[in-house]
C-alpha cells in the first residue's frame, strides 16, 4: 500500500486542509468538469491539469509567474481612504506597492451615491492627477438595485417578482436602466473634464441583465464622445442573471451569458479592458475553484481584442472568501491564471 | 492581497514599466504583448526589460518618467508627477487626458487673462 504525503492546501473559505496530491488532482478535474457541464465549455487539458497540480500540490509558501511573464495589475479601490487621505493612498500604492494603475473611488462605490457628489469627485481627480504618475481611473459599481425603493425612485423589482407582477418588475427595471445610463455618462463627462484616464464599471451585472445593459449602453455613448478615454468593464459574476430576462444589446439576449459572450458585447460597446469574474464556492478547495474558473474564462482568450484582466480578489478567481486573503492562495491563483490563460492582467 | 499579486505576477508599476504598459492597455485597448512591444520599442529596450526595476530605473531617469521616492537617493532635479506625465505622453506618443488639460490651463489665452 502506498501512503501519499499530505500537503496543506486551502478551502475557498480560507481554511487549511491537508490533502494528498491525488486528492488535489481529483479536485482539479472535478472543478474543470463542473465548468464544462454547466457552461458548455471545454474542460481543461491533461497538461493544464498537471500544471495546476504542480502549483497547488506544492508545499511552498509562495510562487509566481516566470520572469518576463509579468502582467498588468488593474488595482481597483486603491484610492478610497483606507489608511490616509485618498491621494496619499493613491501615492502609497504607486510608490510602495508597485501598482500598475490606480483608481480613485469612494467607499460606498455605488453610482447612485456618487451621482450626488460629482463636482467634488471631479475636483479630487483633478488634484490627484497633478501628483501621481501611474494612469488613474475613476471607479464605481453601477449597483442598479439602489435605483429601486426604498433607496431609489423605481418600484422594487425584487419585491414585485415574488408576487408574480412580472410586467411591472420589468418596467421598473427598464426605468432604472435609463436613469443609470444618464448617471454613468454624466459621471464620465465630469471625470473626463477633470483629467481622468479611464472609467471603471466594477461588479457590473450584480443586479442582473438590466445592470449589464446599462453599462454596455453607457460605454457605447462614452466611446463615441471620448475616443481616447478608457473604459474598464468588470463583471460581478460568471453568469448574467436574468432579473428581467428579455433585455438585449445589439440583438443578443443578456440573461444567461457566460464570460466569452460578455466579453464580445463589452468589446462591441467600446470597452478598452474587460474583467471576467468567477465567484468561488467556499465549500470546495481552491484547487477545485481554480480549475473551474480557468475553464470558464479560457474561451475569452481566443476572441479577445482588448485586454482581459481576470478578477482575482477576495472571493473571486479562486482567491479565498476571507477579508485578508492568504498570500499563499493569492499567488497560486495569480500564477495559475497567467500561466494557463496568458492573461493581459489581473 | 495586493502585495501577493504584485510579487507573484505584477509588472511593478513605477518600479519598472508597469504604469507605461498599463496606459496603453487602458486608453488604447492594446493586449499585453502588443502593449509591451509598443512601449519597449519607444524606449529602446526589450519587452523582458520592462519588468526589471534595475534596467527601468535608469531608463525612467533618462526619459524623465518619474521614479520611486527614496530617502536614500533623492532626485529633486528629476521630473515627477505631472511633469513626468508630460514626458511620458511625448515619448510614448500617447495622449494623456490630464496632460492635455494641464497645457490648456497653463497656456495664456488671447488678451493674457485666463
Amino acid at each position: 500500500m502506498t501512503i501519499e504525503d499530505r500537503v496543506p492546501t486551502r478551502m475557498a473559505d480560507g481554511t487549511f486542509v491537508r490533502l494528498t496530491r491525488s486528492e488535489i488532482k481529483a479536485d482539479l478535474v472535478a472543478g474543470s468538469e463542473a465548468a464544462a457541464k454547466r457552461a458548455k465549455v471545454a474542460p481543461l487539458t491533461d497538461d493544464e491539469i498537471d500544471h495546476l497540480l504542480d502549483i497547488y500540490a506544492s508545499p511552498a509558501r509562495f510562487t509566481g509567474v516566470d520572469v518576463g511573464d509579468e502582467v498588468i495589475l488593474s488595482c481597483d479601490g486603491t484610492g478610497m481612504k483606507t489608511h490616509a487621505t485618498r491621494i496619499q493612498d493613491l501615492q502609497t500604492y504607486e510608490q510602495w506597492m508597485g501598482a500598475d494603475l490606480l483608481e480613485l473611488c469612494v467607499g460606498d462605490y455605488s453610482l447612485k451615491v456618487v451621482r450626488t457628489i460629482l463636482a467634488y469627485e471631479a475636483q479630487y481627480m483633478h488634484d490627484a492627477q497633478l501628483c501621481t504618475v501611474a494612469p488613474l481611473q475613476y471607479g464605481v459599481m453601477p449597483n442598479l438595485g439602489l435605483y429601486s425603493k426604498p433607496d431609489g425612485p423605481c418600484d422594487n423589482w425584487n419585491e414585485l417578482l415574488p408576487l408574480g407582477r412580472i410586467d411591472e418588475a420589468r418596467e421598473s427595471e427598464e426605468e432604472a436602466v435609463e436613469m443609470a445610463v444618464v448617471d454613468m455618462v454624466r459621471l464620465a463627462d465630469t471625470q473626463h473634464e477633470a483629467g481622468a484616464d479611464a472609467i471603471d464599471w466594477d461588479t457590473t451585472g450584480a443586479s442582473g441583465d438590466p445592470e449589464f445593459l446599462a453599462a454596455l449602453r453607457a460605454t457605447a455613448i462614452i466611446r463615441k464622445k471620448y475616443p481616447d478615454f478608457g473604459v474598464q468593464l468588470g463583471m460581478a459574476g460568471e453568469f448574467v442573471l436574468g432579473m428581467h430576462g428579455r433585455l438585449e444589446y445589439e440583438g443578443v439576449r443578456l440573461a444567461g451569458l457566460w464570460p466569452k459572450d460578455q466579453l464580445l458585447l463589452a468589446q462591441k460597446a467600446g470597452a478598452t479592458m474587460f474583467g471576467p469574474v468567477v465567484n468561488v464556492n467556499t465549500g470546495k478547495t481552491c484547487a477545485w475553484n481554480i480549475a473551474r474558473a480557468i475553464a470558464l474564462v479560457k474561451p475569452c482568450m481566443d476572441v479577445a481584442t482588448i485586454p482581459v484582466h481576470m478578477n482575482a480578489g477576495m472571493g473571486v478567481g479562486a482567491v479565498p472568501m476571507f477579508v485578508h486573503p492568504p498570500g499563499d492562495a493569492v499567488c497560486r491563483a495569480a500564477k495559475s491564471c497567467v500561466d494557463i490563460l496568458h492573461l493581459d492582467g489581473l | 492581497m495586493h502585495s501577493a499579486h504584485a510579487q507573484a505576477a505584477g509588472m511593478g508599476g513605477m518600479r519598472a514599466a508597469g504604469d507605461l504598459v498599463a496606459r496603453l492597455q487602458m486608453t488604447r485597448g492594446m493586449r499585453l504583448a502588443q502593449a509591451k512591444e509598443y512601449v519597449a520599442g519607444k524606449l529602446g529596450v526589450t519587452p523582458f526589460d520592462l519588468s526589471d526595476p534595475v534596467v527601468m530605473t535608469d531608463v525612467r531617469n533618462e526619459f524623465g518618467f518619474g521614479r520611486i521616492h527614496s530617502y536614500a537617493i533623492s532626485q529633486p532635479a528629476q521630473a515627477n508627477q505631472i511633469e513626468a506625465k508630460l514626458n511620458i505622453s511625448r515619448v510614448l506618443d500617447v495622449p494623456i487626458n490630464c496632460v492635455k488639460r494641464f497645457k490648456e490651463r497653463t497656456t495664456p489665452v488671447a488678451g493674457g487673462v485666463r
